[in-house]
């Protein structure tokens, strides 16, 4: 598998979970204590390192074919997911994901709660709820550095790519200071949910005893696939507009 | 005890399967059958079908209900 290709798969999808996370992690700062809600992400952050240091040796330890079977599923399966979401909010069927929304939701409900200090952390409901969401968001995007990067044999081109998202998006919050409403979520959902779908497929398909006409090469065949059948979903979902005489 | 079983039970679930259990077991059988006939005829065809008619069926079914 091209380094590019998995640099940009693990980069988009942890940009895209970055910015639900940091919506939750700007509103416990903004409304209650920024030193525990930092804390809290880098709790969280730890917590996803580990995962990805413990899982990545011992998935790579796994035969490649009953590797590929598995993790090829999965990823399918999780792309799948994606881009029926994806679909279904820009076919208009579903709300599309608010940030502005989801930020005074959760400012709302931060300045409602009570005071609660543990241990170190002077303000434990920031510390938990920032914990949470990072852990949350990044799991999936966890799994998929480590399935995505083990596939490839390379592990530390995929957590690079996390790593620099994280680092974007961090950047971004910091320097707006606001939800990032105009990041096209959807867009960048249905990308990254073509691109988990057509490596799901190959690597399943190969993990089942397939030979892929032209190898890798299929995968210019099957990113595309996937892209214009999800596109004709949208179009053909969209509520058709009466032309009036 | 048995709450914190059922709960990571439930995350799980949530976390493989999602909202459509139908794409996680249409996945698997076309996985299977991938499988099945790949020393047969030549099978790549197969999942792409397969995850393709899903995908569709899932949409086609939460858009009529939205």
């Amino acid at each position: 598998m091209n380094a590019t290709a998995l640099f940009v798969t693990v980069f988009l999808a942890c940009a895209v979970e970055a910015v639900e996370a940091t919506t939750v992690v700007l509103a416990m700062g903004t409304a209650r204590h920024w030193r525990s809600t930092l804390t809290g992400v880098a709790a969280g952050l730890l917590l996803l390192a580990v995962i990805v240091a413990a899982l990545g040796p011992a998935i790579s330890a796994v035969p490649l074919d009953v590797l590929r079977l598995v993790v090829g599923g999965l990823l399918l399966i999780f792309g799948l997911q994606w881009l029926r979401k994806a679909v279904l909010r820009a076919a208009g069927r579903k709300a599309l994901h608010d940030e502005d929304a989801v930020f005074h939701q959760q400012l709302a409900a931060a300045e409602a709660a009570g005071e609660d200090r543990r241990g170190l952390v002077q303000d434990w409901y920031s510390f938990i709820v920032s914990f949470k969401s990072v852990v949350l968001e990044g799991l999936e995007v966890a799994f998929i550095v480590v399935t995505f990067g083990a596939n490839a044999h390379d592990v530390p081109v995929a957590a690079a790519a996390a790593l620099a998202a994280l680092i974007v998006v961090a950047a971004a919050g910091v320097v707006i200071r606001a939800p990032m409403a105009r990041v096209p979520e959807n867009t960048i959902k249905f990308a990254v949910g073509v691109l988990l779908c057509a490596f799901g497929t190959f690597w399943g398909a190969e993990g089942a005893g397939v030979e892929w006409p032209g190898a890798d090469a299929a995968l210019l065949a099957l990113v595309p696939l996937y892209a214009v059948a999800a596109g004709a979903l949208v179009l053909a979902l969209r509520p058709r507009t009466k032309v009036s005489k | 005890m048995i709450a914190g079983i059922k709960a990571v039970g439930m995350f799980l679930y949530h976390f493989f399967v999602g909202d459509d259990w139908t794409i996680a077991a249409g996945v698997v059988i076309a996985l299977a059958v991938t499988a099945a006939a790949a020393h047969v005829i030549p099978a790549w065809w197969i999942l792409p079908a397969g995850a393709l008619i899903v995908l569709a069926a899932s949409v086609v079914r939460s858009g009529r209900g939205a």
